[in-house]
């Protein structure tokens, strides 16, 4: 698995924080959110897919370890 | 023709949102409504078309433009005013794109976390107030509209010494009892001593969310004192009443109660579940589509009103299984009760905070809890904007 965000988009909503504080945090300034590791371990997979599908302006991009060559 | 219907109040139980919405639902997702003024407008029921149109910056969130789908005593349908300052529910970016990054920061995962040791202090009284004093007695009064009231004080600064007259303001605002002039004088007083809470340096009273942001320089300060009302305003009705009427329906669901009890594990599911299952912004959420936009195969016009249902979406059973049924097994994500897209509840991670200490709390002082009144008579608030119950009369 492969993550990335678009800050840009990201309204500091915190759902993805909450529910994976392993991963993703926020910026103390304007809440947006931060990355902390682009290559979940297995375990949080499940975890960071639901996150990514809470998230309410689609800024969490999930792909397949496979497509990061592209 | 045939007749255009107004959006359904009528409820038939104290849980299920009107039975229309589930009919309009499944047999036409977008359809047209009327609103109290004779506007004719729209009311969008599927989850996943809510989800949709809340993403699309195509459709206006400014007030000037808005239509409750209900009316309410006193309030004229049409807001047709601009956004107050620091609104920014009523903006669109990149007014509002300002105004959120500057919120958010203050309202991160990581800081709501935090509050958790205030929420139980705040709890913990609440409920030796309520033991001392002993049942029956009123919920609402003792409990559900104090923890938001006193944790919105936390937040924005307000100090100790000022609650009790922050709190009476605030009652008047949302008093029933209370004439629109008493309403209004007291909304000029919480403004005027917001606007203290926010002034800079020695002149402020307290270090709070309020003083903050005049520390940051980049709101004015009648920019901070709306963002002040704002935050009660949006903050009060809804958790409390998220509070009250998750009460009940544990009552009144005594397997789930059960479930909660055995594995606390379950809370954090059980409140996520509460939001879906209650939908406290029953009559949805407004948007306008400030071009002429095709929609679904429909065209909606420049400035036709669009009521996006929450209640409707989250019993869509394309996304929930069963989704009359309250579970706290099922799965709970993408409910739309915090709405969708980029004005998603600012206050949301602190609502799932205070809920998730409150009720576990509240049931563990009192595990004999009991509605000291038959369901039938407890009142209900079905033609208010937020969804809620008036009085919770309870024993133990
Ligand atoms: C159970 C309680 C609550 C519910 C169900 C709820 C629900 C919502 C919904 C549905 C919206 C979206 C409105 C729209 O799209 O037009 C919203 C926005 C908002 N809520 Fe909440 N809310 C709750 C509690 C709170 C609290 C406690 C606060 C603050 C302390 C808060 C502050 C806000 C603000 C500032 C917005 C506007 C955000 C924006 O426009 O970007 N809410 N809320
Ligand atoms: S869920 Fe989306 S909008 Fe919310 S903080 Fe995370 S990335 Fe930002």
């Amino acid at each position: 698995m492969h993550l990335s965000i678009e800050p840009d988009a990201c309204v500091g909503s915190g759902q993805c924080a909450l529910a994976v504080p392993e991963i993703f945090d926020q910026d103390d300034e304007d809440g947006t959110v931060v990355l902390l590791d682009e290559q979940p371990p297995q375990d949080l997979h499940e975890a960071v897919h639901e996150a990514a599908g809470l998230c309410p302006v689609q800024a969490i991009l999930v792909a397949a370890a496979d497509d990061t060559a592209r | 023709m045939t007749a255009i219907d107004t959006h359904p109040t009528v409820r038939q139980n104290p849980f299920d949102p009107p039975a229309e919405l589930a009919k309009y639902r499944a047999d036409e997702p977008v359809r047209r409504m009327r609103y109290p003024d004779g506007h004719v407008g729209w009311l969008v029921t599927s989850h996943a078309l809510a989800r949709k149109l809340l993403a699309d910056q195509r459709f206006s969130a400014r007030s000037e433009f808005k239509r409750a789908p209900v009316s309410r005593p006193g309030a004229d349908p049409f807001y047709g005013a601009p956004a107050l300052p620091g609104w920014l529910v009523d903006m669109d970016a990149p007014e509002h794109t300002r105004l959120r990054q500057q919120l958010a920061g203050k309202f991160t995962a990581r800081r709501m976390r935090e509050m958790r040791p205030q929420i139980e202090r705040i709890v913990e009284d609440l409920l030796d107030a309520m033991a001392e004093r002993g049942g029956p007695l009123d919920l609402v009064e003792s409990f559900a509209l104090p923890v938001p009231s006193l944790m919105i004080c936390e937040l924005l600064g307000v100090p100790y010494s000022e609650r009790a007259e922050f709190q009476r303001n605030s009652e008047i605002l949302f008093s029933l009892n209370a004439t629109a002039a008493e309403a209004s004088e007291a909304m000029d007083r919480l403004y005027g001593f917001l606007r203290g809470l926010a002034a800079s340096g020695s002149t402020r009273t307290a270090d709070g969310l309020l003083a903050m942001l005049a520390d940051d320089g980049t709101l004015d300060a009648e920019e901070i004192a709306g963002v002040g009302v704002l935050l009660l305003t949006a903050g009060h009705e809804s958790t409390s009443s998220s509070l009250s009427l998750s009460t009940l329906a544990l009552l009144a669901h005594p397997e789930q109660l059960a479930l909660l009890r055995e594995d606390p594990s379950i809370t954090d599911n059980a409140v996520e579940e509460l939001l879906r299952y209650l939908s406290v912004f029953h009559f949805g959420v407004p948007r306008t589509p400030l071009e002429d936009v095709e929609f679904e195969g429909h065209l909606f016009r420049t400035g036709e009103s669009i009521t996006v249902s929450i209640p409707a979406a989250n019993r869509d059973p394309g996304w929930f299984e069963d989704p009359d049924r309250l579970d706290f097994t099922r799965k709970t994500a993408g409910h739309m009760a915090f709405g969708f897209g980029i004005h998603q509840c600012l206050g949301q991670n602190l609502v799932r905070m205070e809920m998730r200490t409150a009720l576990p709390m509240l049931f563990r002082r009192f595990p004999t809890l009991a509605l000291a009144v038959p369901p039938e008579e407890v009142p209900l608030a079905t033609d208010m904007s937020v969804y809620g119950v008036h009085r919770l009369p309870v024993t133990w």
